[in-house]
């Protein structure tokens, strides 16, 4: 009976950025540093249709594989939503239906968006292209296939507190907003525990790969030694200080980054700087 | 037959020292397989040039037009090497000592040797740099070469 409770969805916000006009070119750049179409647009879309969120991308986990829905401005994806709706979506992981979402959705991350921000996104995701694809369903098994169950286990794993609870500089705040907020680096760079939820003691210190061989490296000042400059650099054209270019799954995270104002990769860096140094 | 000296074993020992110290640090072990220990070669001595272009652009070294235009044409010359010389049957990850060639590379060869016409393109482009600020965005499209082969064709680190 307690944990139907604990597990409840959270409520709609009707008045969600009341008062706040929406500003696309600014929904544009959460779009970009938020990296929405990295997972939604379709899986083998060329850069020209990498606009259309027709959903389809498969994520290997632990847990089964799940698949990216349909996000385009259209019946099958967001189009009838209302703002509240998509500020839970996104903030808190509920459907508009009530249902929570699975944390591949990274909403953990996003629930530390500002409420203009969001709206922002939405004016911007309105206007991008309709796509007819339907949902392919999630392939998880019992008993993760029990949504309910994901009420407790974000009353156990998603905190509302940032995980650097200090901050020097406003540059570094920047960087917080950026790294734990919209670029999500947490996601795969920080290790989870048995039930999948984030080890927030170990945080950014690196991950298994889920989805092929190899580790996603720890980016803590523990592992990562590189200069300032070297990052700032990196995070803009993808050449490391050996002048190897990344690839596999950074090369989306990078093509978004370089989008960016430098001040807000400077930010990055400055925070990746900032966090607690783990070996 | 002459006695091993002294000198002999010093000589020696600077060749291999130097033998070692001359392979860059991020292929510090070599592959035993012919062919992937002489593409990764490859690539360490395309890293060195891009060395020499990337310190100019983020304005630790001064611009010298000479030396862009022999980095860059060094990167351009590596670019028109026949891959499918390096990219044997057979030498894919897993297969093959180090290699973490992916498999698309045999299954979509025109992708593959159109990435190395991109990087010749992109690498053509510097060879004219005249000055800091074409440089800088003639980099651009050469590091977006580099990334495209290698989010389609290169592995995860073994």
């Amino acid at each position: 009976m307690g944990a139907w409770f604990l597990s409840a969805p959270a409520p709609l916000t009707p008045d969600f950025a009341t008062g706040h006009q929406p500003d696309v070119g600014q929904g544009e750049k959460i779009f970009i540093a938020a990296g929405c179409a990295s997972c939604h647009a379709a899986p083998e879309a060329t850069e020209a249709q990498k606009q259309i969120l027709a959903g389809g991308h498969a994520f290997a986990s632990d847990f089964g594989t799940f698949y990216a829905p349909n996000i385009s401005a259209g019946p099958n994806g967001i189009g009838a939503w209302t703002l509240p709706e998509f500020a839970r979506a996104v903030t808190a992981g509920v459907s508009p239906t009530g249902q929570h979402y699975y944390p591949a959705f990274p909403y953990a991350a996003y629930q530390h968006m500002a409420e203009t921000d969001v709206a922002d996104l939405f004016a911007y995701m309105q206007n991008l292209p309709v796509s007819d694809t339907p949902d392919k369903p999630h392939d998880v098994g019992f008993p993760f296939n029990i949504r309910r169950a994901l009420g407790l286990w974000k009353v156990l794993f998603v905190k509302k507190d940032f995980v650097l609870t200090q901050v020097q500089t406003p540059e570094i705040e920047r960087g917080r907003y950026l790294v734990e907020g919209l670029a999500h680096c947490g996601e795969c760079h920080t290790p989870r525990n048995i039930l999948g939820g984030l080890d927030r003691g170990a945080w950014l210190s690196g991950a298994p790969n889920p989805s092929s061989k190899g580790r996603i490296p720890n980016i803590t000042p523990g592992a990562l030694t590189w200069s300032e400059a070297d990052l700032i650099y990196y995070f803009e054209s993808g050449l490391t200080p050996d002048y190897d270019s990344a690839g596999g799954s950074m090369t989306a995270v990078i093509d978004k980054l370089a989008q960016l104002p430098e001040s807000d990769r400077a930010a990055i860096v400055a925070y990746l700087k900032a966090v607690p140094a783990l070996p | 037959m002459k006695a091993f000296t002294k000198s002999h074993f010093a000589i020696a020992s600077a060749a291999a020292l130097f033998a070692t110290a001359s392979v860059a640090s991020s292929h510090a072990t070599k592959s035993s397989n012919a062919d992937v220990a002489a593409r990764h070669m490859m690539m360490e001595v395309v890293a060195k040039n891009m060395g020499i272009l990337g310190s100019t652009a983020k304005g630790e070294i001064a611009f010298n037009a000479g030396l862009v235009q022999s980095a860059a044409g060094g990167i351009n010359m590596l670019a028109k090497i026949d891959p499918t010389s390096l990219w044997t049957e057979g030498t894919e990850q897993g297969a093959a000592d180090l290699s973490r060639a992916k498999t698309e590379i045999w299954s979509d060869p025109a992708g593959f040797a159109q990435k190395f016409e991109d990087m010749a393109t992109a690498s053509a482009v510097l060879m004219g740099a005249e000055d800091l600020d074409a440089l800088r965005a003639g980099m651009g499209p050469l590091g977006g070469a580099c990334k495209a082969c290698h989010e389609s064709y290169r592995g995860p680190k073994n």
